[in-house]
């Protein structure tokens, strides 16, 4: 929800990286208020992961220019663990598989490791496994999960929740969730949706990146950005999406000047 | 290195072998004959050696370590934190020497454990039929030399058709510095058995010696074992290790062995299937560092049909350490419808870590399925980024996923406090570790 007066989370403004010397993020501008849903569409290979990886701290990527603030931390001068810690989270479009690491174990650690951070109390294992049990159940997924290797065999729609239950356990203030609806079944997405919206509140901020309406229409966003080789082209309310879904990205192309000009 | 220094290690050794006239049995002492005549034409290896290629021994040939003498001063709450809570058998030895007051051992009749002098009148002709039958020492020097002067031995023997459900400790634990010892284990399961052990070695100060230890396992038809074996000694010390196991009809040997102390290890395990659908499940993991070397030359050898054997060897090296795997399987002309999978996985932790790791199949029968792998990683970058993603450090993300890359072997020892001991161990070991 767009909230007056809310204040600003994150602050990026023309930002560059390059990955092995090409350049991917060609001046991204993007301001994030707490209280905010924004989504993120763009065509394939657009830059979407890599703006979500780049601001998660991803060491691969050479930042050439720009500076993104998050609240009143300099973003970029932080390692990965110190955004987690500051509020940040990314659900990747990816996630990782991790064997011999099991998730209840890497789970706790997290969850026990930001908690120390804001100066609450952290949990035990019997503690942790009552308190992330009642997570699960809000995310309808099988205990058994907690048992297995992190992501180690998960079929693409498990690893999603499991990424969304990390954002549950974390809280974070800012979380960015690339392709989340990717994979998922539509009773899991509206499932995962629903857990989305019950954690987004006026205190934190949410970036969805998408391809599809149909995430969108459960997760109603404030904002929509469409991304196109590695800049923002075009921001709009929820409706641009809708067009978008009729319209297509030519359109986009074809029209960014007149449409930005309508829209503003 | 020079061949004279080498000779001059085993001739220091040679004069001070003599028998011992008090010993009662001829064909021990026969043995012991047998085995110094052929360190007497032996000379120790080295680097030229392929065998040893990676391998170099030659500081331990420029010290000469002679063999411990008994040592009795240690007292049971000295070792307290060794002994495993689980095991209500442990046979203790120091410095290669028997301490009944250290050992505990209870109820003889089901399980019958103790050491050479407890059984060499009741059970004279068991022994002589097992000893020194598949701890070949005629080209291996070391095995020849623990034998020539083997003075006691650690003896299970699991009768016919008993399940012993508690393990077995075997502790060997070094105290005196510039001394070689000479364990020596054997392990006999009659047909039908079931027996767990653990073979410990530890010590309790950073000092230099060497530990020369011989293990023979003999499991009957259908007889099964498991085999726990830690290699925990001195950062200092030299461990050098032969066992032999003989696999009859149906038998089943699992064995998981941990090597973590010493500054040279090498630990030779050889494993023969001789007779039909015998199985065998050999895991291994070294976790070193500084500038330690271990060395594992294993030898699965299948010679009937119907054999299965699985092998899973890790290293994690770090600093300058290195190590090395040499992991033979052989399945001779008869030795049909085998089943063997084997595989090596390393982790290197540093830049100037090294690792050498080296199947080698020998497969004479055409109808068997065998698979064989071997790889060389360091941790991966995106796991770590992932994990810090999440809130935890670089050092602790490094510590877990190297914990986790040695879990996967730990989880197989079955005696749980000796588990989470090593657990504890190597995350200790591995914290914080950089590349
Ligand atoms: N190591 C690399 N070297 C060169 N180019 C790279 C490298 N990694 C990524 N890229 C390129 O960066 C571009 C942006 O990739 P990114 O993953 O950010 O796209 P995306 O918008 O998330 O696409 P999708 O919708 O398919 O997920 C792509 O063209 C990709 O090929
Ligand atoms: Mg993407």
């Amino acid at each position: 929800m767009i909230v007056n007066n809310s204040k600003t989370l994150l602050l990026v403004q023309g930002l560059r990286a390059s990955i092995n010397g090409t350049e991917i993020l060609k001046g991204i501008d993007l301001t994030v208020k707490s209280g905010e849903i924004h989504a993120i569409m763009g065509l394939n290979g657009s830059g979407k992961s890599t703006l979500a990886k780049v601001l998660a701290g991803h060491a691969a990527y050479e930042i050439t220019a720009g500076t993104v603030r998050f609240e009143d931390k300099d973003l970029l001068e932080l390692a990965p663990e110190d955004r987690a810690r500051a509020g940040l989270f990314l659900a990747f479009q990816y996630p990782i598989e991790i064997p011999g690491v099991a998730n209840t174990q890497f789970l706790r650690l997290a969850y026990n490791t930001i908690q120390a951070q804001r100066g609450k109390e952290e949990l035990d294992p019997l503690e942790f496994d009552d308190f992330v049990r009642e997570k699960m159940k809000l995310l309808d997924m099988n205990p058994d999960f907690l048992d297995r290797s992190v992501n180690e065999g998960f079929s693409g729609g498990e690893k999603k929740r499991n990424e969304i239950l990390q954002m549950a356990l974390l809280e974070p203030k800012l979380s960015i969730l690339d392709e989340m609806d990717s994979g998922l079944d539509i009773d899991a997405l509206k499932t995962v949706a629903n857990g989305v919206n019950q954690i987004a509140n006026k205190d934190n901020a949410t970036i969805l990146v998408t391809h599809y309406q149909r995430l969108l229409d459960y997760v109603v966003p404030d904002f929509v950005h469409i991304m196109q080789s590695g800049s923002i082209v075009l921001t709009g309310g929820k409706e641009l999406a809708l067009e978008l879904e009729t319209r297509g990205y030519d359109w986009v192309t074809a029209n960014k000047r007149s449409i930005a000009g309508a829209i503003a | 290195m020079s061949e004279t220094v080498a000779t001059d290690y085993l001739d220091c050794l040679l004069k001070s072998w003599s028998i011992k006239s008090n010993e009662p049995l001829s064909w021990l002492n026969q043995l012991r004959a047998r085995a110094i005549d052929h360190v007497s034409t032996q000379r120790l290896p080295t680097k030229r050696d392929e065998e040893w290629r990676f391998t170099d021994i030659s500081a331990l040939t420029r010290l000469s370590f002679q063999s411990a003498q008994p040592h009795t001063s240690l007292r049971a709450q000295d070792i307290e934190h060794l002994y495993l809570k689980e095991a209500k058998n442990s046979l203790v030895f120091v410095d290669g020497y028997y301490s009944p007051q250290l050992s505990t051992h209870i109820d003889p009749t089901v399980l019958q454990i103790g050491n050479l002098s407890t059984f060499l009148s009741t059970h004279a002709s068991i022994l002589e039929s097992h000893f020194g039958q598949y701890a070949r020492f005629d080209n291996n020097v070391f095995a020849a030399l623990n034998t020539a002067f083997l003075h006691d031995c650690a003896l299970i023997i699991a009768p016919k058709n008993t399940v012993i459900a508690e393990p077995v400790h075997l502790l060997f634990i070094a105290t005196q510095s510039e001394v070689t010892s000479y364990p020596r284990c054997l392990i006999i399961g009659e047909s039908g058995s079931n027996v767990t052990f653990v073979e410990d070695y530890v010590s309790l100060q950073e000092a230099a010696y060497v530990t020369n230890s011989v293990t023979e396992i003999s499991l009957s038809a259908n007889a099964h074992a498991r085999h726990i074996r830690i290699q925990r000694e001195s950062a200092q010390a030299y461990h050098l290790a032969n066992c032999a196991v003989s696999l009859a009809r149906g038998s089943n040997y699992q064995s998981v062995s941990i090597s973590l102390g010493a500054q040279i290890s090498r630990y030779n395990l050889n494993v023969q299937l001789i007779d039909e659908a015998a199985e065998c499940a050999i895991d291994g993991l070294a976790l070193i560092s500084s500038n330690q070397l271990a060395d594992t030359h294993t030898s699965i050898d299948h010679i009937k049909p119907n054999g299965i054997s699985r092998q899973q060897h890790k290293c994690i090296v770090n600093d300058k350490a290195h190590a090395v795997f040499n992991g033979k399987i052989i399945v001779r002309p008869h030795a049909q419808q085998t089943n063997s999978s084997q595989s090596s996985r390393n982790l290197l932790l540093s830049k100037t870590a090294q690792i050498d790791t080296k199947p080698q199949l020998e497969i004479f029968a055409d109808d068997v399925k065998c698979a064989h792998g071997a790889t060389v990683g360091q941790l991966d970058q995106e796991e770590i980024f992932y994990l810090q993603s999440r809130g935890l450090s670089e050092a602790t993300a490094r510590s877990l996923l190297t914990y986790a890359f040695g879990a996967e072997i730990i989880d197989r020892i079955s005696v749980s406090s000796l588990r989470q001991q090593l657990e504890q161990t190597v995350l200790n070991q591995t914290r914080g570790n950089k590349l």
